[in-house]
């Protein structure tokens, strides 16, 4: 059992090594460094060529990186890297995981592309990894907010310079928080599933005509 | 031997023939806070581990329908006691505050384990620092979390506290909110009250 599984995690270690190499190959120089720790594969590819490497992942049919485990950042307190973006994927048939990392420059602007449209489910992932760390994602439909409230303005608190207890006072904070109208900042529209409902399975969509005549009668 | 024991001096029959069985005296008070003391309807804000020894707390085991509070009021409108189980970060702070605002006098509020009555370890950007510096609090129970049978020491207490009050006392009834700028307490009490305590007074704000 024990050697069974190991054996499943070589084999899927060796299956992302194999893609690191892909990688390598096709985008040359923009693979940065690849190394394995913790059996975990992590690759750095450059900041300009991330997105069309995370395409490529996802799209082509030998890496069928199809689910995206995870966005998130890193600070580091080294003036050199001092952020990096995390992108873990996994391909759910072949059982893979590979993690890449986008290094992004300190003295520029802190921004990546998005890639909601590669992973729909990328969207609440990279609004928290803005509304914490402050990286921006162009191209995203709706980059605010989305753990701390909506006029939150003490900036993104897992930055290095965020000081644990915040900026402000207590009673500031609290009075600031109290002041927060937790319904202001979503539409109707938001809150109800109207838009999505033609996606809707045929009998839920019956059900919710069927509630909907109740509630107007 | 009979059904009907037999009459004598300080045996039942004396009682009925001295006292009504339709009506009895007693004072207001005694009346409407042992009605109220024995019916807390619980408005559950359960956010945290809290939560979960509350729950334990409504199950068989402990049974807090012993007390009257089985009957969970997810509605605010009608409940009686809020129990604040758990954490409460800044971004519900002012949905706690509408739940308050939304129960009807006479109401109570509980705060439940370190971190709704002081914001525990939680000396962050994110977290309330005591839910008494948005709402009033009537019984805090410490512990982390605290036991059923803490939560249930509680209740008694504020069961006490109930049978203490009195209904021709209007200044228990009013709704202390608050400062004109929404607070529930002076800014420099807020201030006060949450000052770094324990470990976290070796964090300075700006490391």
């Amino acid at each position: 059992m024990t050697e069974g599984r190991n054996g499943m995690a070589a084999t899927a270690l060796a299956a992302a090594h194999e893609t690191a190499g892909a990688m390598a190959e096709q985008f040359g120089a923009a693979v940065l460094r690849t190394h394995e720790s913790n059996g975990q594969v992590m690759v750095e590819v450059a900041a300009d060529r991330a997105k069309a490497i995370l395409r490529w992942l996802r799209e082509d049919a030998s890496q069928d990186f199809d689910y995206l485990t995870d966005v998130t950042a890193v600070e580091y307190r080294d003036p050199e890297r001092a952020f990096e973006v995390v992108y873990q994927l996994r391909a759910l048939a072949r059982r893979v995981d590979l993690r890449v990392k986008v290094l992004l420059d300190p003295e520029g602007a802190l921004q990546v592309e998005t890639v909601t449209d590669i992973w729909a489910g990328a969207e609440w992932l990279e609004r928290e990894v803005w509304d914490m760390f402050g990286v921006r994602f162009k191209g995203h439909a709706d980059l605010r907010r989305i753990l701390m409230w909506q006029t939150y303005d003490e900036g993104h608190p897992l930055r290095k310079s965020f000081p644990l207890r915040g900026h402000r006072s207590r009673s500031e904070q609290t009075r600031q928080a109290l002041d927060a109208n937790p319904e202001a900042h979503y539409t109707l529209e938001e809150l109800s599933i109207a838009e999505a409902y033609h996606e809707l399975p045929e009998e839920m969509r019956r059900r919710l005509v069927e509630s909907g005549r109740r509630a107007a009668e | 031997m009979g059904l009907t024991p037999p009459p004598g001096p300080g045996g039942e029959h004396d009682l009925f023939e001295t006292v009504s069985p339709n009506w009895v005296t007693t004072r207001l008070d005694f009346l409407a806070n042992w009605a109220r003391s024995n019916s807390l309807w619980p408005m559950p804000f359960g956010t945290a581990c809290c939560a979960i020894e509350f729950m334990a707390t409504a199950a068989s085991r402990y049974d807090i329908s012993r007390f009257g509070m089985e009957r969970m009021s997810f509605s605010p409108r009608q409940a009686d006691v809020l129990i604040c189980a758990g954490r409460l970060p800044f971004k519900l702070a002012p949905v706690i505050r509408r739940i308050w605002d939304q129960m009807p006098q006479p109401k109570w509020a509980i705060s439940m384990g370190a971190c709704a009555s002081t914001g525990g370890i939680f000396d962050t950007y994110a977290m309330v620092q005591g839910i008494d510096t948005i709402i009033p609090v009537d019984v805090y129970v410490p512990g982390c979390p605290p036991r059923p049978e803490g939560l249930l020491y509680g209740v008694m207490l504020l069961q006490k506290k109930i049978r203490g009050e009195s209904i021709s006392d209007p200044s228990l009834r009013i709704e202390h909110l608050v400062q004109p700028d929404g607070l529930f307490r002076r800014p420099e009490i807020i201030d006060e009250i949450s000052e770094p305590f324990g470990n976290s007074v070796s964090q300075t704000r700006s490391s």
